[in-house]
């Protein structure tokens, strides 16, 4: 412990003496550190706020989608999801909490009100919407059954339908055109904000028959089906049951259905995963110039031993046995890739924090722990790697040849 | 008992083809408090019986007793204790650390008998006075003079209050007003009971010692008593 502590101390004495050089020789390794720190504090930041956003989603929700794979396609084929699946799937499918229909719309036409225009999704769909998307009323009241019965033109609306179009405050009871129609608005529904960059806030909601009026030609519905279960653990089975039944009605025997079911689960583990590959590669490829620092230091290491020959000798001659010298040489060699490795992490901090503050919309950067552990752990291992030998060479010279060294 | 006894020391070295008899049979006692100088020409073999005595090299045959201890045929390692507890190197061209101050080059042969941060500097700080540098304990080498510097190159040989002060021509890069003043220094301390070996060519030098071994082809030519 004696000998650890002189010879850090010599360690730094040396590195102070050399400051350009130190500097100049860490480079590699603070551009290594900053670059792993900056790459992986954005990537984390990115994915932490997804994960945040799913919180709100409801992992217990399903969605069902119709499907058409490319040969399909091309023979005109196409998978549809149709009011008899959603009737089959909520009559027959045990441990379903709530269901509902969304029907999007077949047209393109902006929502209007007089000379104003604004885009908005019209989805038509049932009053369980409300459920299974945990959307909430903020003014007015949502879409009912008798709404849906009796084809009501009405309305619910984002926020930014809203905004879009100047509509006051409390807008229940204007009157929007959508596709040449005019609806009533009949309820506003609180803001959601984004989530991976797409607005939440731009939906116009009808009822599910009165949106299939709208749409027109029902003989090419495609619906989507969301539901959510009872209890969590019952997901894979009630995903297991609506995909056979769905099977069975849409008489498939091959392996290929014309449908999907996903769960909010499965996509955000299809985004974590792909955060983690992100981060895996651009790990990887800056381990890379963390190599080479470590490179770098090797090389000015032996200069520095050649270049301090004399003093080694010395160091013998006056009593320094060979591990003490080794370990000066190898606790230079790591305290450099530290120091390096700890400047590196601030600007690497700095710069994720900058560039994600400058993208508009950007979540901010985020470090997690391993990250720095990591990067210092690497730092600490190339420092070690790359100084033994430079230092076994400083150890093993003979003090007699060391100081006639000129 | 004498402090040094070497005995039928030969070192041989393979040059190319040749063979150079560096010692060729030199055997020797040195008492405790003796001041002797070697001289000779150069390639007589005085430099590498200083490596030798020094522990620096070790002998490619014959014994070395130091303190009653057979020094010849240890590791390096061990070597390198036998100098930091039993020798005091001083040489020609001062070999200090150039990026510690003198106080620091002092204290450095004590932080390898793992002494504590101040019982070296207090340990430093006495043998600096002793050479008369107590207002330059803080200055680099470069910021010195020879003479100085020479003088701490001193006064880390006596730091570890070795029991043989071994000088290689301690003089040989130094003005003759500065090297009387070293040889001043040599003198006392040389009556305050250090044993002194020195190596030189200059007659003057080796007139202040009291016994002169002058040295021929890796032999011992002729000795006396001044």
């Amino acid at each position: 412990m004696f000998t650890f502590i002189e010879c850090s101390r010599a360690a730094l004495i040396s590195i102070k003496a050399h400051g350009l050089r130190s500097l100049l020789t860490t480079l590699g390794i603070i551009i290594g550190v900053a670059s792993v720190i900056a790459t992986v504090s954005i990537v984390q930041g990115l994915s932490f706020n997804i994960n945040q956003q799913f919180e709100g989603l409801g992992s217990n929700s399903l969605s069902i989608y119709s499907y058409t794979s490319f040969d399909d396609q091309l023979r005109g084929r196409f998978g549809r999801i149709t009011d008899r699946d959603l009737q089959l799937v909520s009559t027959r499918v045990s441990g379903i909490e709530s269901i509902t229909p969304i029907l999007s719309s077949r047209f393109n036409s902006p929502v209007r009100k007089g000379a104003r225009s604004t885009y908005g999704r019209v989805i038509g769909t049932s009053e369980t919407y409300r459920e299974v998307n945990q959307l909430f009323i903020e003014q007015g009241r949502f879409l009912s059954d008798s709404d849906n019965q009796s084809r009501r033109r009405v309305c619910v609306i984002g926020v930014s339908v809203r905004d879009g179009l100047s509509l006051p405050e409390n807008p229940v009871g204007e009157y929007i055109e959508i596709n040449n129609e005019w609806f009533k608005v009949i309820g506003l529904a609180e803001a959601k904000g984004e989530m991976l960059g797409l607005q939440q806030d731009d939906i116009v909601l009808l009822p599910y028959n009165s949106m299939q009026r709208l749409n027109g030609n029902p003989a090419e519905l495609d619906i989507q089906i969301q539901l959510t279960v009872q209890n969590l653990d019952d997901m894979p089975k009630v995903s297991e049951q609506v995909q056979q039944l769905l099977r069975k009605s849409h008489n498939i025997e091959g392996d290929d259905d014309d449908f999907k079911i996903q769960s909010a689960e499965q996509l955000r583990d299809s985004i974590s995963q792909i955060t983690a590959a992100v981060t895996l590669v651009m790990g990887g490829i800056v381990s890379i110039s963390l190599l080479v620092g470590g490179i770098g230091i090797m090389n000015i290491m032996l200069v520095s031993v050649t270049e301090r020959t004399r003093e080694i000798g010395i160091c013998k001659a006056i009593g320094a046995k060979r591990h003490v010298i080794l370990l000066q040489f190898l606790l230079e060699s790591l305290l450099l890739c530290l120091l390096g490795g700890l400047v590196g992490l601030l600007i690497g901090y700095a710069a994720g924090a900058g560039i994600a503050a400058m993208i508009p919309d950007f979540p901010p950067a985020y470090v997690s722990l391993w990250a720095v552990a990591l990067s210092f752990g690497f730092s600490a291992l190339v420092g070690l790697v790359f100084g033994i030998a430079p230092a076994a060479k400083a150890a093993n010279l003979d003090p007699i040849d060391a100081l006639r060294y000129e | 008992m004498s402090l040094i006894s070497l005995v039928d020391i030969y070192k041989h070295y393979e040059m190319g083809q040749e063979t150079v008899r560096a010692l060729d049979g030199v055997s020797l006692d040195i008492a405790a408090n003796e001041y002797i100088a070697f001289t000779g020409a150069s390639g007589s073999g005085k430099s590498t019986l200083m490596n030798i005595l020094g522990a620096l090299d070790k002998p490619g045959s014959g014994d070395y007793l130091l303190n009653g201890h057979n020094v010849a045929h240890l590791n390096q390692d061990q070597l390198a204790e036998v100098r930091n507890r039993d020798i005091g190197f001083i040489f020609q061209n001062f070999n200090l650390l150039p990026r510690l101050t003198a106080l620091a080059n002092v204290m450095q042969p004590l932080i390898y008998r793992s002494l504590p941060l101040r019982a070296r500097e207090q340990a430093a700080r006495i043998v600096l006075e002793r050479v008369g540098l107590e207002k330059r304990m803080h200055h680099l080498p470069n910021q010195l003079s020879g003479g100085q510097r020479q003088r701490v190159a001193i006064a880390r040989a006596l730091v570890t209050r070795p029991s043989l002060l071994l000088a290689d021509e301690p003089t040989g890069n130094l003005d003759s007003a500065t090297t009387r003043d070293i040889m001043q220094l040599f003198d006392e301390l040389h009556r305050e009971g250090n044993t002194i070996v020195m190596v030189t060519h200059e007659p003057d030098i080796a007139r202040h010692c009291r016994r002169v071994v002058r040295m021929q082809d890796g032999k011992i030519s002729e000795q006396y008593w001044n």
